[in-house]
């Protein structure tokens, strides 16, 4: 399982990796392990203005689905439209071709309460601490 | 957790919270005459004797075997094959239930997946599920979906006056808590020019019947593509039957196609139970509710069926799934399955020509009573509108008199139709008694 460095996370395994003004959102290589295999990925509309912490998609795998939250606020200015065919594409690169959408970052001072690499995978070995008492 | 009942010690507590003394206090709505009534129940009965009082009893009921019956209005008299019985009573069928657990349930899953293929056959349509409860709650059920599809965003449902009143009513219930504004039924004046200049970029759906409440055709030529200008999707309710003779919806570019699925198969059965098709396009399938069986192989290569795209459902998706009903009517489904196998495309294709036919022999007839009008201009499928002299609800009561069940009474949904009867006539009926209920008819009136 990776943490890929220089992204900031959330706890809830959603990912950011900023670009200028702009920044690319995913969700992480555990949160897509756990998910096991994706079938289906609903995503916002390009235009939609959405808060820090709001949900912006459903992740469907074969038996669960999960909403994913945005890392930072922000308008949604592009959608990886290529899950609508290959959702196996968050299974196979969460990283890299499995991203989900392209936002223009409205208050960047918000990445401060995001976690850094290490930062978060410090917490999901914690989380992996408390789940084997 | 252990089952413990509550303890005297709890029912003090919860009786201290809500405010009462004495249990009895919860029930002091109710008339104290009418809490515990003495059962003036006479003396118990043999199983013989208790036989033939509840033959006699059930023998009052004016029903199809002995009744000629000439009411629709959403239940059809639609002639039955054996073989249809014959197989859903296989004790391997015989459930009601939907199926959860695939790996037992190979045959019954295959029903569906059968049932499913049909139904697109039928509407023209990529995907359908496994049914709903009854035409009425499919309806609902497309006018959430539709929500669904516009993110939430549109608030406005446009629909004809002409869809079914139950169904009107039941839409409204089912989707309260939702905030939309259903119009266009406001008027029977709303014709479908009329219904499409209220699509507006606000509206979700437009919800058109064919062949509608009244038995009329709608021309639904052109219709999808101004629906679809405003972004908003069109949903044709249809009369499955109808479907064997007319162009599929599907055709002329419906989002989504529902409707009754009684008349395929399934008695009437005083009331129910019934199912409701529900079918739609293949990019929107992730937003349809209900249950869906699809083919896939096993590790060795072997065909399988399973429920499909589950995700979309209660069980997995809680408050967010696309509805929060997520069965099916399995064993009408069935029935409607063997009963499209049985008579094929071609036979059902008959079964709508012979109530294309009949219907327009009756209303030929009807209209030859002096008194009585036939009101429908537009073309018809196997009900249309009469004009009566008298109340229908007097002629009703008249026509059971002689065995006969009359048509319905309009006026019941539409104050504009008082004195209309809406009459119903299928392949089940034959000319004699077409000409013996236009001779009740005359009777009764006069």
């Amino acid at each position: 399982m990776k943490v890929e460095q220089g992204l900031l996370y959330m706890e809830s395994h959603e990912w950011a990796r900023l670009e200028g003004d702009e920044a690319v959102v995913g969700i992480s290589d555990f949160a897509q392990e756990e998910l096991n295999d994706v079938v289906y990925v609903e995503l916002p509309e390009v235009g939609d203005v959405l808060a820090h912490g709001e949900v912006f998609g459903t992740v469907e795998s074969v038996k669960a689905a999960s909403d994913v939250y945005l890392p930072l606020s922000g308008e949604i200015i592009a959608v990886n439209t290529d899950l609508e065919d290959s959702p196996q594409l968050v299974n196979e690169s969460p990283y890299g071709n499995g991203w989900f959408v392209r936002i223009r970052v409205a208050n960047p001072s918000e990445a401060k309460d995001l976690l850094s690499a290490d930062g978060y995978a410090k917490f999901l070995a914690e989380e992996a601490e408390k789940g084997g008492h | 957790m252990p089952y413990v009942p509550h303890s005297d010690a709890d029912r003090a507590a919860m009786m201290k919270a809500v405010g009462i003394q004495k249990m009895d206090d919860l029930f002091q709505d109710v008339p104290a005459h009418l809490r515990y009534p003495k059962m003036d129940l006479p003396e118990p009965l043999s199983e013989m004797e208790l036989m033939a009082e509840l033959t006699a009893m059930s023998e009052r009921n004016a029903d199809l075997k002995h009744f000629m019956c000439f009411l629709g209005a959403g239940a059809y008299c639609h002639y039955i094959p054996s073989v249809v019985d014959q197989i859903v009573s296989r004790s391997e069928f015989y459930t009601a239930y939907t199926p959860y657990q695939a790996e037992i349930s190979q045959g019954t899953l295959q029903g569906i997946f059968e049932y499913q293929s049909m139904i697109c056959a039928l509407t023209g349509m990529d995907v359908a599920n496994a049914s709903h409860y009854d035409g009425a709650t499919a309806v609902a059920e497309a006018v959430v979906m539709a929500h669904n599809v516009s993110r939430k965003k549109r608030r406005k449902v446009v629909v004809s006056p002409f869809l079914h009143p139950e169904y009107r009513a039941t839409t409204r219930t089912y989707t309260q808590g939702l905030e939309l504004t259903i119009v266009g039924d406001e008027s029977v004046r709303n014709d479908l020019p009329a219904l499409l200049s209220m699509v507006d970029e606000d509206t979700m759906c437009l919800i058109v019947q064919t062949p509608n409440f009244l038995g009329e055709l709608e021309d639904l030529r052109g219709v999808a593509d101004r629906v679809h200008s405003k972004g908003a999707l069109l949903v044709v309710v249809a009369d499955p039957i109808s479907l064997g003779l007319f162009q599929p919806p599907g055709e002329h570019g419906a989002d989504i196609v529902v409707g009754e699925g009684q008349p395929l198969g399934n008695a009437i059965n005083f009331g129910g139970p019934s199912l409701g098709f529900f079918a739609t396009r293949e990019n929107l399938v992730h937003k349809m509710a209900g249950r869906l069986v699809g083919q896939t192989v096993d590790a060795e290569g072997r065909r399988g069926f399973v429920l499909t795209l589950s995700a979309r459902e209660q069980h997995i998706r809680r408050e967010k799934a696309t509805s929060n009903i997520c069965s099916n009517e399995a064993l009408n489904a069935l029935t409607a399955a063997v009963y499209m196998a049985a008579l094929g495309k071609c036979g059902l294709r008959r079964v709508a020509e012979l109530c294309y036919h009949k219907s327009h022999y009756a209303a030929h007839r009807i209209g030859r009573i002096p008194g009585f009008q036939v009101m429908t201009q537009k073309s018809f499928f196997k009900e249309f509108v009469v004009k009566c002299p008298v109340p229908v609800s007097d002629l009703n009561d008249g026509l059971l008199e002689w065995g006969i069940i009359g048509g319905y009474d309009l006026g019941r949904d539409y104050p504009e139709f008082t004195n209309h009867m809406l009459v119903c006539a299928t392949e089940t009926c034959t000319r004699e008694e077409i000409e013996y209920f236009a001779e009740a008819l005359q009777e009764v009136a006069g």
